[in-house]
């Protein structure tokens, strides 16, 4: 349903050019959801924002590669198609949801404002008010006249989903959508995107950096690093065995029953900027079997492996961890 | 609305100290209000005396401030010395030219400040934007009596179009609609005069305001289900500039107040503003009283009503 | 045990809630903290946790001495804090330190990263300039901050996992015996919170630094904390040794944490999904 091909975000800066997303693709079914996980500074918000051609910063655009919606490529749309397409086809929803809700205006308005940014202005309240209710929100009509500082982040959380679904769009990309949310609250935004799959059929790109919310929602999963990714897989398979030291190290880093201090694993130093882009493998300056000669030869492809999935990596699979290094 | 009554209760005590504050600044400043009333001729004896007891003047200054309290609540504001007239008569009279002047000006300065500051806003660097931050700072920094010198040079002595004293035509105003429009031409210079200043602060504040929530993460959101760039600009980022806006066109209307007094004496607009000119230059105590009294009571009900239309605006002001 | 470096005796918190309706506003109080009692000896972690709202922070802020009791007592080495003057009261802000969830945000945008540590170098402990450069470097270095490279940084040049370092270095400089912690690797990615963590646990090891720690996070607290404390509205509902305590949770609240927290095991995927489809709690 949704393919990204070739993926280029580029900022400028001054005189200069960044590029903080290069050559990403992938894609969305309908019914899936898919991860974007990597630490912060990885590019998987400019990815996301790309996806809508629609970014916080004046600076940045889409550098190159297409995004086919539904067999339309989105790339050459003019302002007046892309418009079109937000929120319609495709819905979008926030990390930091106090932030992404206009403080002046009751919440059921701003979930009505997708319709009416499309023209369904007839029936709007009564949709507002099924939408509230499949978030699971109580007494929708109450809620739908509050303000957004009336009510707690799990529910604003909810109004913002509302918001990106009114128009049943195909796609939900959901950016950081708990981080900033309590954990019990966090569960129940999860429970809530994974019934909403399932029941509207619905395809979502899940960004994230916590690899227990991958692991519990979604079925595809891209690992991102450094504005590219670097391994791609099913999500049973990449967790029982990743094959990118990147990967093994995200992994080896979360905390786990038997995590205690003193035994903690963390991947030294940290992600390059955009300015000081290593040559070869952009992770080398942080990989434990980085081979000179064979890294820092040009940027390894993304190549499909036999048994499926994808990575980055010239030894990929040598090791099971290649931070212990057991063969 | 009982937010209203509290506020208004709350003022009470500001007023009473404002009218206290009047009367001791008027009463410390030198010179003396009998000479003026009797004139500069030799007095008989004891007439000055008798003209002090007669209007109060003998007795010590707290008793006449307790005086002046007591008349101030029963809405008598004194006795014009100068113009031998009660001074609620002399105020009347002019009022009705002083609010026609000052709500015009306020009217055209909020209006045109606010569209040009969102224009500004909405065409970031364009042209149209360097346009208005170019009014901007050059209206910022003109004085308004010497706009008004300038307006009366341009269009009433040079060009000859618009009429630079009064506000009707003397001989022969015409009657009805054309009598508005004859008005019209009266008010147009000094309500420019007036406003400009105002103007370029409330555009500059507009634009600033507008740039910042534009830049808010809600606007994405906004645009990101679809929205158009006018309904951006109107539902979201005009709402929630609204408050810096109203602060500055609230508590800057002083101003314009302020301002009035030297415009009515540049375009010999009969109004209040003039009134409080020649009051002041014939030591005319009570009447300088009354009208500081008049423009504090204003600005004080104008803050008010910014803080109502800030609660009308923002949901989050008031329950904390 | 020996005596409590920093102790909370049966402290509340009544904030006035204000109603707009009347015309003498009537103030409602709420208890924001109702009547806990913590205490924090010298090398110990002790975890707080709770669901937001519950009023992990305020209690917090009273018991750095931000905010003052409205019932109950804060005592520091023993001593309350209320009677505190002079040295002893420079001695308790000295030694009672904070780090919250963005530290970096406070940080003077204007001043260098060596100049932010070094404010309290001069102003607490009252170093000489030449002592303080030499401290400077052997925090920056003890965070993991390479003082060559950043202690002539800005604020802004620096990714979120390093401000938050700096924001430790800081809270250290004053040598502290216990760090009030309020969600300090929340926002961190996975690899930077460990390194964060293992940071703290190495300080508690080798100053015998104590912290009261709040979090949501079960993986943060069972790979730092000795005792957990469980809050709900304002009241203590849970408390004992983390492993324990997370083995068997008798409060609902905790139960329920622990249901939530996310484990990186796919495999559980099919029993999450029954779980959404099945139950739309109210
Ligand atoms: N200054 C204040 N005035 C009024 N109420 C307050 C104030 N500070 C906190 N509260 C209230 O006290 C309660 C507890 O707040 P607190 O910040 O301690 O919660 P918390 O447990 O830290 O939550 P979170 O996990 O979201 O940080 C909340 O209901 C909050 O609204
Ligand atoms: N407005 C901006 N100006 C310059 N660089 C930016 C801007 N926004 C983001 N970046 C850079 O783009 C890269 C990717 O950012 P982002 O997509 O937000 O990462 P993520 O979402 O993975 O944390 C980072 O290196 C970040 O510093
Ligand atoms: S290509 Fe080389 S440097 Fe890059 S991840 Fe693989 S082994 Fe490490
Ligand atoms: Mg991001
Ligand atoms: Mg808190």
């Amino acid at each position: 349903m949704l393919e990204v091909r070739d993926l280029s975000v580029e900022i400028a800066a001054g005189r200069e050019k960044l590029r903080v997303v290069e050559g990403v693709s992938f894609s969305v079914g309908r019914g899936e959801a898919v991860g974007l996980v990597g630490e912060s500074g990885s590019g998987k918000s400019m990815s996301a924002f790309a996806i809508l051609n629609l970014f916080p910063s004046p600076h940045a655009r889409i550098a190159g590669g297409d995004i086919w919606l539904e067999g339309r490529n989105l790339r050459g749309l003019s302002a007046r198609e892309w418009r079109g397409v937000r929120g319609a086809q495709i819905g979008m929803v926030f990390q930091d949801p106090s932030s992404y809700l206009d403080p002046l205006i009751p919440v059921g308005r701003q979930v009505a404002e997708t319709l009416r940014a499309h023209g369904r202005n007839e029936g709007a309240e009564a949709r507002v008010l099924e939408l509230l209710d499949l978030m699971e929100l109580p007494s929708p009509a109450e809620v739908a006249r509050k303000y957004p500082h009336e009510l707690s982040g799990g529910m604003r959380q909810r109004i913002l989903i509302a918001a990106a679904l009114a128009l049943r769009p195909a796609l939900l990309i959901a950016d950081e959508p708990t981080t900033a949310l309590d954990v019990t609250v966090q569960a129940g935004i999860l429970d809530l995107l994974t019934r909403l799959r399932v029941e509207l059929d619905l395809g979502i790109l899940l960004i994230t950096h916590d690899l227990g919310v991958v692991a519990e929602t979604c079925q595809q999963v891209h690992v991102m690093y450094a504005g590219t990714i670097v391994e791609q897989n099913e999500v049973g398979a990449l967790f029982r065995q990743p094959r990118h030291p990147y990967s093994q190290g995200l992994l080896g880093s979360m905390l786990g029953p038997d995590s205690r201090a003193g035994n903690l694993f963390s991947i030294p130093g940290s992600v390059p900027g955009a300015r000081d882009m290593p040559a070869g493998c952009r992770f080398h300056p942080r990989c434990p079997i980085f081979q000179p000669g064979l890294c820092d030869t040009g940027e390894p492809a993304l190549v499909d492996r036999t048994g499926g999935g994808s990575d980055r990596c010239r030894r990929s699979g040598e090791f099971d961890n290649a931070w212990r290094r057991t063969a | 609305m009982w937010f209203v009554a509290r506020r208004l209760l709350h003022a009470v005590p500001l007023l009473f100290c404002v009218v206290v504050l009047n009367f001791v600044l008027i009463a410390a400043t030198p010179g003396d209000p009998v000479t003026i009333l009797v004139g500069d001729f030799p007095a008989p004896p004891g007439y000055v005396e008798q003209v002090k007891r007669e209007f109060g003047l003998d007795q010590p200054i707290y008793v006449q401030l307790m005086r002046y309290l007591g008349h101030v609540l029963t809405g008598d504001l004194g006795y014009s010395f100068a113009n031998r007239q009660p001074v609620s008569t002399l105020i009347l009279g002019r009022l009705a030219a002083t609010l026609e002047l000052t709500l015009t000006a306020l009217l055209l300065a909020s209006l045109l400040g606010i569209a040009l500051g969102m224009l500004a806003a909405r065409w970031r660097g364009s042209w149209l934007d360097s346009g208005v931050q170019g009014i901007a700072s050059t209206g910022y920094s003109i004085p308004d009596f010497w706009l008004g010198q300038l307006l009366i040079l341009v269009f009433s002595i040079w060009l000859g179009w618009l009429p630079s004293q009064g506000n009707m035509s003397v001989r022969g105003a015409p009657e009805g609609f054309a009598g508005f429009l004859d008005h019209l031409r009266y008010l147009l210079l000094p309500a420019l005069a007036l406003s400009f200043r105002y103007l370029a602060l409330i555009a500059r504040i507009t634009r600033a305001a507008m740039l910042e929530v534009l830049s808010a993460d809600f606007i994405l959101a906004a645009r990101s289900r679809g929205a158009s760039e006018t309904s951006v600009m109107i539902t979201h980022a005009l709402r929630n500039a609204a408050a810096p806006v109203i602060t500055v066109i609230g508590y800057n209307l002083g101003f314009i107040l302020a301002g009035s007094a030297l415009i009515e004496t540049v375009f010999g607009w009969p109004g209040i503003g003039r009134l409080l000119f020649d009051s002041i230059s014939r030591r005319d105590y009570p009447v300088m009283m009354a009208i500081l009294l008049m423009v504090s009571v204003t600005v004080v009900l104008a803050n008010l009503a910014t803080d109502i239309l800030h609660r009308a605006i923002d949901p989050r002001v008031g329950d904390r | 045990m020996s005596t409590p470096i920093l102790e909370a005796r049966s402290v509340s918190q009544l904030f006035p809630i204000r109603s707009r309706q009347r015309l003498f506003a009537r103030t409602v109080m709420q208890r924001a903290v109702d009547g806990i009692s913590v205490s924090i000896h010298p090398g110990e972690v002790v975890a707080l946790v709770g669901e937001s709202g519950s009023g992990k922070s305020t209690l917090g802020r009273m018991l750095l001495g931000l905010l003052p009791p409205s019932e109950g007592s804060i005592h520091f080495r023993g001593e309350p804090v209320a009677g505190l003057s002079g040295d002893a009261a420079r001695r308790f802000r000295r030694e009672v330190q904070v780090v919250f969830q963005d530290t970096g945000a406070s940080l003077n945008p204007r001043h260098t990263i060596g100049q932010s540590v070094a404010l309290p170098l001069q102003h607490n402990l009252r170093l000489p300039a030449g002592e303080v450069g030499r401290r400077v470097d052997t925090l920056l270095d003890q965070v993991g901050l390479a003082p060559a490279r950043f202690r002539e940084r800005l604020p802004h040049e620096l990714s979120g996992g390093q401000r938050q370092r700096v924001g430790i270095a800081r809270a250290l400089a004053s040598e502290p015996s216990v760090i009030i912690a309020d969600e300090p690797v929340s926002a961190l990615d996975v690899s930077v919170r460990a390194q964060v963590l293992e940071l703290l646990d190495r300080l508690r090891r080798q100053r015998q630094l104590a912290y009261l720690f709040i979090t949501h996070d079960l993986g943060v607290v069972r790979a730092l904390a000795d005792r957990v404390l469980v809050m709900q509205g304002g009241q203590l509902v849970e408390s004992g040794e983390v492993d324990a305590l997370l083995t068997s949770p008798q409060h609902a609240y905790t139960q329920r944490l622990l249901a939530a927290t996310p484990v990186p095991d796919p495999a559980r995927q099919a029993q999450r999904l029954a779980q959404a489809l099945a139950g739309r709690p109210a």
